[in-house]
């Protein structure tokens, strides 16, 4: 693989969407989490709810404020590095990118204000709302992102004239075959990701002794949520699996490093793939697992790379381990769930020390699941940017050289190593003040240090 | 069909349009803020500065957004093209406002680091400035393009007037900071930012003069444009306002209402903006591309137009809202009071 303008622009954009996707991640489920926080004080009137909805609250600015800041990049890739997608496919995903944008800048002025400075300003049931709408405009942003992102994976509703495409049925392009299945899971994805950081931040303020409610109240609502949600999501997961494998069948054979069409099909455990030679090196395989998961029959056919020309095929090992990365800590996460229900049906849940030792180590599982199932969607789908349509190669911006894109890199990387440590240092630090009485203070998001909304006619 | 599209262009042309005006005027005024935050004469006084900007701040900034993903829909063509013939100043432009945004956000919370986040915030500042300045000098300057592509190099933005223009942008969003700060700040702070005003507008103004005397040099069309008759008969009033405009406002810095320096340089930027939308219209790639050339389909358009025209209002009534409510002096002990 030559280090040319297009393989570094596409390393650069793997790069600067990589560490985005992180803030959206997290905060997006958390977002729905102060929510359900905020509903459950007003529910039951328990003070401990709100403390622990304050100090969340208090990370969420933060996250949310990085996550606007790193997202304000993103859409100018479009024109630095892929110019030529822009033009090509610009009547039909510009709309998308433009729609994601607005719904933010709409959400940011117009409930954000009041989630963060406005509880002791507006009724406790317009406090709610605003927090039920602040959930609400994250899904929303990733409803149209995702939209974005589905129809160039599984293209639908566009005419193609004089090699551009047109929009022909917006409902068609917006609700492409893939759409559902990848909201579904992302999203699914992303409460995970929140719901676990919850648990390990929760486990560590129960450890530190110091405010021993609150950290009940993290763990226990984290392990309810996880417990729907690790299930839903495996089942969601071979949902969204059946539909690539109907839409993108080179990126399923990519996934399960299959050569050969088979059926009835093994499935791969491990192996090392040879693209050169067309074949795995040191398989672990269990026959007929393959087709039963991939078709839900015994002897169902599971196509393979072979059926596809050669400068079709996405590189099959990336995807082939991310796949594998993604499902293996998807298992994990199932197995420490169930863990802690059971000890916790056992009543020895909060005694158990070593479980919330343990606990505390859980934080990172949801980003890395979420930045291996990126990759395999992503590196799942070349060499193509609108599927099976438009090359990425065709995509990249013509004027650029190698020289140009590896110095934006290089800014790209620095910035964001300074930003990243510095930003999880300052969460950490938020984390280990801890939900006291103290920590009630107003949020800091964005510089607001004083409350925007204090001067209110009172 | 011809004459919906050709509308949907022009609201499209106007929304645009508008959304640069505001980023410029309100980002503007925070950017200039942070340039003249490294020159203020004390701690105190840089501490009063960022509080006058903290609260709207980055609302400012969600209008370049906006101004970017509007683009790409609604003239994917200019985006095309545009974008990557400044891939550097834009590159330089975006890692600087990723700092000045998180070192705002951390200052307020990390004092034993505040006076380097306040350091970065001014760079930052500084440097998305400057880059943008040198984005606006490569735009009318104009770019290579071939079939529906930019066809230069990375480097070609890199010229003496753009460099002149990324210096006069500096003075610019001064301008505006200055006024700002005129706006929001009483006593010692107030009457330096009324001298840093006056040195920006004789920056300003000069600017000003080599760009309107180089540009139609260098661009017969723009010669054309303004010379010829008998646009000229409808022409001379811009430069003429605007020197009125200049009067007015070097007395404003002098003494008076406080509104009335940010006001005029309001009015400044818009007859600049004004006199580069004579020279360039109808094409958004200057010289190359025309705005019916690079319209999106008008179905593109108009399913973007309903919801922008349902969201917009309310965004532009809360961001009125927000700048009501911290309206008042601000000072570096007690914040907005």
């Amino acid at each position: 693989m030559a280090l040319d303008a297009l393989t570094l622009s596409r390393i650069q954009f793997a790069w600067v969407i990589g560490w985005h996707i992180l803030l959206p991640a997290f905060t997006l489920g958390i977002a729905s989490y102060i929510a359900l926080l905020e509903g459950l004080h007003l529910g039951t009137g328990r003070e401990v709810y709100l403390r622990v909805s304050n100090f969340w609250i208090r990370i969420f600015a933060v996250a949310f404020g990085m996550g606007v800041v790193t997202g304000v990049v993103m859409p100018f890739q479009f024109g630095t590095n892929w110019s030529r997608l822009s033009d090509t496919a610009g009547n039909v995903i510009g709309p998308l990118l433009a729609y994601e944008g607005i719904v933010a800048f709409f959400l940011e002025a117009a409930f954000l204000g009041v989630l963060l400075f406005g509880r002791k300003l507006v009724p406790r049931w317009a406090h709610f709302v605003a927090a039920v709408m602040v959930a609400f405009g994250t899904l929303l942003s990733s409803f149209w992102i995702l939209a974005t992102n589905s129809w160039m994976q599984t293209p639908a509703g566009y005419a193609l004239v004089d090699g551009r495409f047109y929009p022909e049925n917006w409902l068609d392009i917006v609700f492409s075959p893939s759409f559902p299945y990848r909201l579904a899971h992302t999203v699914t994805g992303f409460y995970v990701t929140a719901a676990f950081v919850v648990l390990g931040v929760g486990a560590y303020t129960i450890r530190r002794g110091l405010f021993g409610a609150e950290g009940r109240v993290m763990v226990m609502t984290a392990l309810t949520l996880l417990g729907v949600m690790v299930p839903l999501q495996i089942f969601l997961g071979d949902q969204h699996g059946l539909n690539t494998r109907e839409y993108q069948p080179a990126k399923l054979a990519a996934i399960e490093a299959r050569w050969e069409t088979a059926s009835p099909a093994p499935l791969t455990l491990f192996a090392i793939p040879d693209p050169a030679a067309e074949t795995n090196r040191y398989p672990i395989e269990i026959p007929y697992l393959g087709s039963l998961i991939l078709t839900h029959s015994l002897n169902g056919t599971v196509q393979g790379l072979k059926d596809f020309p050669a400068d079709q095929r996405p590189p099959v090992a990336i995807v082939f381990f991310a796949f594998r990365v993604m499902v293996g800590i998807g298992f994990l996460m199932l197995g420490i769930v169930a863990l802690g229900w059971l000890l916790y049906f056992r009543r020895r849940l909060f005694d158990t020390r070593w479980y919330i030792w343990a606990c505390q180590f859980t934080i990172p599982l949801g980003f890395i699941a979420v930045l291996a199932g990126w990759t395999t969607t992503e590196e799942g789908r070349q060499p193509w940017t609108v599927y099976g349509l438009l090359r990425t190669a065709d995509s990249v911006t013509p004027s650029l050289t190698a020289h140009d894109v590896v110095v934006s890199l290089l800014f790209y990387a620095l910035a964001y190593l300074v930003i990243y440590p510095t930003g999880v240092l300052y969460l950490l630090r938020l984390v280990r003040k801890g939900p006291g009485k103290d920590a009630i203070a107003p949020p800091v998001e964005a510089g607001r240090a004083e409350l925007p909304v204090a001067r209110l006619p009172s | 069909m011809a004459t919906s599209a050709i509308s949907f262009v022009g609201i499209w042309t106007v929304i645009i349009a508008a959304g640069v005006f505001f980023y410029v005027l309100l980002d503007g005024f925070d950017l200039g803020i942070g340039v003249l935050h490294g020159l203020a004469p004390s701690n105190a006084d840089r501490e009063t500065m960022m509080r006058s900007v903290a609260p709207v701040w980055d609302g400012n900034e969600t209008w370049l957004v906006f101004c970017g993903i509007a683009l790409i829909s609604a003239f994917p063509l200019a985006f095309a093209v545009i974008i990557p013939a400044v891939y550097f100043p834009i590159l330089v432009m975006l890692v600087a406002l990723v700092f000045r945004g998180v070192a705002f956000e951390f200052r307020f919370d990390d004092e034993t680091h505040r006076a380097f986040w306040d350091r970065a915030f001014c760079f930052g500042s500084t440097v998305a400035t400057f880059a943008q300045g040198v984005v606006l000098g490569a735009f009318i300057q104009g770019f290579r393009v071939t079939g529906r592509q930019f066809s230069g190099t990375s480097l070609d933005f890199l010229t003496p007037f753009s460099i002149m223009t990324g210096f006069a942008l500096l003075f610019g969003y001064g301008l505006l900071g200055s006024g700002w700060l005129i706006i929001k700040t009483e006593g010692a702070l107030q009457a330096w930012a009324r001298r840093a005003g006056r040195i920006c507008l004789i920056g300003v103004l000069a600017a000003i003069a080599i760009v309107s005397l180089w540009t139609p040099i260098i661009e017969p069309s723009i010669a054309a444009r303004w010379f010829s008759f008998p646009n000229i008969l409808f022409l001379w009033p811009v430069p003429l306002i605007t020197c009125a405009v200049a009067v007015w406002e070097w007395r404003a810095l002098g003494g008076g209402a406080d509104a009335a320096p940010y006001a005029a340089a309001v009015l400044l930027f818009l007859l600049s903006y004004l006199g580069i939308a004579i020279s360039l219209w109808p094409m958004i790639v200057p010289h190359q591309i025309s705005i019916w050339d690079a319209a999106a389909s008008p179905s593109t358009q108009s399913f973007l137009l309903v919801g922008t025209l349902f969201l917009l209002p309310v965004i532009l009534m809360y961001s009125g809202w927000s700048y009501w409510v911290f309206r008042g002096k601000v000072r570096s002990d007690v914040g907005y009071h």
